[in-house]
């Protein structure tokens, strides 16, 4: 097996195209990568592609189904459900990134310092990330963004809140398997100070896990910010969010499904894209499984 | 001769739930340049734990060790960086011993990154030159550890050792994961460097063939102390101490013809947590009478030969 | 084998076992048309590296091959006469820990840890035994008194023991249902030499008590000169080659059986160096094509290359797979 061919330098810019190249052999991730891909093009394009404002109403038109005027059909405020179901993907899909980012983020610093130090260090953060994990999730979303109040910026505070002590945990327990490996000793007898032991060779070698339940995370924030959106906190009206539509829409779900059907169906494949990217990323991330 | 290494009276005891763990309990030894010190014992003996107390990847507990005749027992900081660069160590498994999402290059120049010594074009041409010396071929600088077989990562766990030049090497069972025909190749290479560099080493193992081929002196190791040290050749013509006779005539010769029954040792290896005073291998020993149970010292039987035996006139 | 098997009735003849792992980009051949027989009472040491295809070659005797990936493509194992290839796995299930067993190489993990060690080594036996459960209880302390260890220790946990003691205990399951052949795949490389003597002596004689056949799988040819009557050394999933004990170890005859004695460092000279075998062993997923020691030999030729290479018999009436036999001794005897 000497004789297999090097992969050039090893600096982080080819890591990176390495676990690209891993992913795409994986043809469901690719699917995945690629309705997500797509996704967001839509979204970020929406100012572009959209036929109508999303909040212009349209009085002669209300409750329609899909027609060649209106794709998705109408709300029963007239409004055009398409650009609607765009534009709140610019909320929903960023909220679900960004508050992942951050726990994620938050999670790393938290993590990497209860794993690499243990003991008293750890035991306290960890006892205090008990406390928070023993708040059922969603319920400390609800309570955090009922205090910081509604908006963008705020709901997505208060779902990473939320994210951050799993993100930790899994972080820290890596680590803490990495850290009786006898290249972290090495590492020490080499005069790598703390800081680069961590994040040399520490983090890089126990993060796959975090990465891959990022992933599938933020799907889980989507979730959330719906469900906020739902129970009336999160983003408010008028502007569009996935989970606000869907909640809006509960009254005419008789009359009129395609309301649900459509913002519904738009949180599933986001969903599902982002299911199976983690799961080819977890592969594709472990070095001893690349071909 | 300043020895390179010399180490007094050191103890290293780990706090454990049930007591005080003995890995290392009052050793004394000196390693010549360019020579070998074997360790030998068997598992949890503290062969290992000795080796990483003297290059100070552990804290001593008690006792001084002495570099080129100068004390670093208790050196920190810059200090401790500094004698950290001339002593290293190898490795026993060349699988968990480097980093498994690094290429073998960057681990090999790593420790002259971290030096801050160099500046990038000499690092280049030092990590070449290591590659060579070692015996790694250019093409595999790019290569991850999983690709390479034991015997390359191995290399690469050697190179990135000498990469600051260092004056002392530890190896910790550098051979032992591999299979007979590649630790051939790696411990003509070890005694190649050593010879090349005056390297002085302290090579830890469990297996004796291994040690006779490559120590100049050998100490024998039994929870957590020496009871025998002399030069390698005579350990193996007249081993004095019960244990170290034990030891020798357990291991299976290839040599069928060889006549004599093993030395079977009845029980087991004793707990090394709050050992009692006495000989610690008296449980299992033969020749055992009550003497045994005083504490024991290191008698010197004949010119650089060690044994800590109270009886080892009688037998 | 050609002398032995002209002596019909041996009670383990195995025939032309081939052996493949596949994913789906590569076919591995992990054991290639190997044949061996073993008499009753004796003990076959297969000795060879890591990847050699010895542990398989056991595995598929018992028949525990992993199902996914693996296939045994063809051959026989002939056990007192009877194919356990073609047996069906419901027969094969009263052969297995009861006419054959086996004993693993890591007693660590080996053993359950939340049950107690005596009832491990009692439902070995109420598998394949009719009785009362007192019985195979009085049956389990009398093989933990076989083994060495206090009958009191029935209700005691593994981690309650130390690895020897563990190791023990496998040995205590895996001999009581007094099997006719046991299988040792590296039964003392987790263990330290004097724990290591201690097993093997056991190992030994309660082999020799109970009359089981052994075949006794090692990396380690000390290890095979003490404890075997016969060798049978294993490269690339072949047998390069095989005879008794004194034959092997007196005149190895195949290059890589000699490669394989001169790296080891010897207890009794001084040498300056070591003799490595240059290179490595092939990859089993893409062997060479005739002899697969022919890239590392120092005596290959062209004819090494041209195909499958007979089994041809050495000066002393031994086995050996060398189609360069004559140059081979004459060289080894000019050193």
């Amino acid at each position: 097996m000497a004789e297999k061919k090097s992969r050039g330098k090893g600096s982080g810019n080819s890591e990176f195209k390495t676990i690209l190249k891993q992913l795409s052999y994986n043809k469901l991730a690719m699917l995945g990568a690629i309705i997500f891909v797509l996704e967001l093009l839509l979204v970020l394009l929406a100012p572009v592609i959209s036929p109508y404002n999303y909040e212009e109403m349209d009085t002669t038109a209300i409750r329609q189904t899909s027609s060649a005027e209106h794709l998705f059909g109408t709300d029963d405020l007239g409004r055009d459900i398409l650009s609607r179901v765009l534009y709140a993907g610019r909320y929903s899909i960023t909220m679900g990134i960004f508050s992942t980012l951050l726990a994620a983020a938050l999670g790393m610093v938290i993590g990497s310092i209860a794993g690499y130090f243990g003991g008293w260090v750890d035991n306290v953060i960890m006892r205090f990330l008990d406390i928070i994990q023993s708040l059922p999730g969603l319920l400390l979303s609800i309570v955090l963004s009922a205090v910081l109040g509604p908006g963008y910026i705020n709901t997505i505070l208060a779902l990473s809140v939320n994210g951050i002590p799993g993100q930790a945990r899994l972080l820290r327990a890596e680590m803490l398997k990495v850290r009786g490996n006898e290249y972290i000793e090495a590492s020490q007898s080499i005069n790598c100070t703390k800081l680069r032991v961590i994040a040399s060779h520490m983090i890089p070698n126990s993060i796959s896990p975090m990465i891959v339940q990022a992933t599938m995370g933020v799907a889980n924030m989507i979730i959330m910010a719906s469900s906020l959106s739902f129970i009336g906190l999160g983003v408010q009206p008028p502007a569009p969010e996935w989970g606000a539509m869907l909640s809006y829409s509960r009254e005419f779900i008789r009359s009129s499904p395609h309301m649900a059907i459509f913002p519904g169906l738009a949180i599933a494949l986001t969903v599902l894209s982002l299911n199976l990217m983690g799961d080819g990323l977890r592969d594709a991330l472990d070095p001893k499984l690349r071909r | 001769m300043t020895p390179v290494i010399e180490a007094k009276a050191l103890k290293k005891y780990f706090p454990t739930p049930r007591g005080m763990l003995h890995a290392v309990d009052d050793v004394s030894l000196t390693i010549q340049k360019g020579e070998t010190l074997g360790v030998v014992g068997e598992s949890g003996c503290g062969k290992s734990t000795l080796g990483r107390t003297i290059i100070h990847l552990l804290d001593k507990t008690d006792g001084q060790i002495f570099l080129h005749g100068e004390d670093i027992s208790d050196v920190k900081g810059r200090a401790l960086r500094q004698v950290r660069e001339r002593m290293q160590i190898i490795f026993q498994d060349p699988y968990s011993s480097i980093d498994p999402r690094k290429t073998v290059e960057f681990t090999i120049r790593e420790p002259l990154k971290v030096s801050k010594k160099y500046t990038r074009e000499q690092i280049n041409e030092l990590t070449e030159n290591l590659m060579e010396l070692v015996g790694i071929d250019m093409r595999l600088r790019g290569a991850y550890p999983h690709e390479l077989d034991g015997g390359l990562r191995q290399r690469v766990g050697i190179a990135r050792a000498l990469a600051l030049n260092p004056d002392f090497i530890v190896c910790d069972e550098p051979v032992s994961a591999l299979d007979v025909s590649v630790q051939a190749q790696v411990l003509n290479l070890l005694k190649k460097l050593q010879q090349s560099r005056g390297l002085a080493y302290m090579f830890v193992t469990h297996d004796l063939s291994v040690v006779r081929h490559i120590s100049d002196h050998i100490c024998v190791m039994y929870l957590g102390q020496v009871v025998e040290q002399c030069p390698s050749k005579e350990l193996f013509r007249s081993p004095l101490h019960p244990y170290t006779r034990a030891l020798l005539s357990a291991i299976p010769s290839v040599d069928i013809h060889r006549t004599g029954e093993p030395e079977i040792l009845e029980g087991e290896i004793t707990s090394p947590i709050n050992p009692k005073p006495g000989c610690r291998f008296a449980a299992r020993c033969k020749y055992a009478t009550e003497a045994c149970h005083a504490p024991q010292v290191q008698e010197e039987v004949s010119p650089g030969h060690f044994v800590r035996c109270c009886r080892v006139n009688e037998i | 084998m050609a002398e032995l098997e002209k002596n019909a009735g041996h009670f383990l003849e195995v025939k032309d076992l081939t052996v493949e792992y596949f994913t789906k980009e590569k076919v591995v051949h992990a054991v290639n048309s190997v044949s061996f027989s073993l008499e009753k009472g004796k003990t076959l040491g297969l000795v060879g590296e890591t990847g050699a295809g010895k542990t398989s070659i056991a595995k598929s005797i018992l028949r525990i091959l992993p199902d996914v990936g693996a296939r045994i493509v063809g051959g026989e194992v002939l056990l007192d006469g009877v194919d356990l290839i073609a047996l069906p796995e419901k027969e094969m299930r009263g052969i297995r820990g009861n006419k054959i067993s086996m004993i693993f190489q890591d007693p660590m993990t080996a053993l359950n840890p939340v049950q107690r060690v005596g009832d491990q080594i009692a439902e070995v036996i109420a598998l394949h035994n009719e009785g009362k459960k007192d019985e195979f209880k009085r049956r389990a302390q009398e093989m933990l008194e076989l083994v060495g260890i206090p009958r009191e220790r029935y209700s005691e946990y593994p981690h309650q023991f130390s690895g020897g003691m563990k190791q023990r205990v496998i040995i205590a399951i895996a001999l009581a249902c007094n099997p006719a052949l046991l299988l040792a795949d590296e039964p003392t490389t987790a263990l330290d030499v004097t724990i290591q003597a201690q097993v093997l002596r056991l190992i030994g004689q309660l082999r020799d008590k109970l009359g089981t056949s052994m075949i006794l799988i090692t990396h380690d040819m000390g290890v095979v000169a003490t404890y075997c009557d016969n060798v049978a050394v294993v490269y690339a999933g072949g047998i390069v080659e095989s005879g008794t004990r004194e034959q092997i170890f007196d005149h190895p005859s195949h290059p890589y059986t000699v490669g394989l004695f001169g790296a080891i460092p010897n207890m009794n000279e001084d040498e300056e160096w070591l003799h490595p075998i240059d290179g490595l062993p092939p990859d089993p997923s893409n062997l060479p094509k005739g002899c697969a020691f022919r890239p590392r030999c120092k005596y290959a030729t062209e004819r090494c290359g041209e195909g499958p290479i007979e089994m041809a018999e050495t000066p002393d009436g031994h086995q050996c797979r060398c189609c360069n036999l004559e140059a081979v001794i004459k060289g080894e005897k000019a050193k």
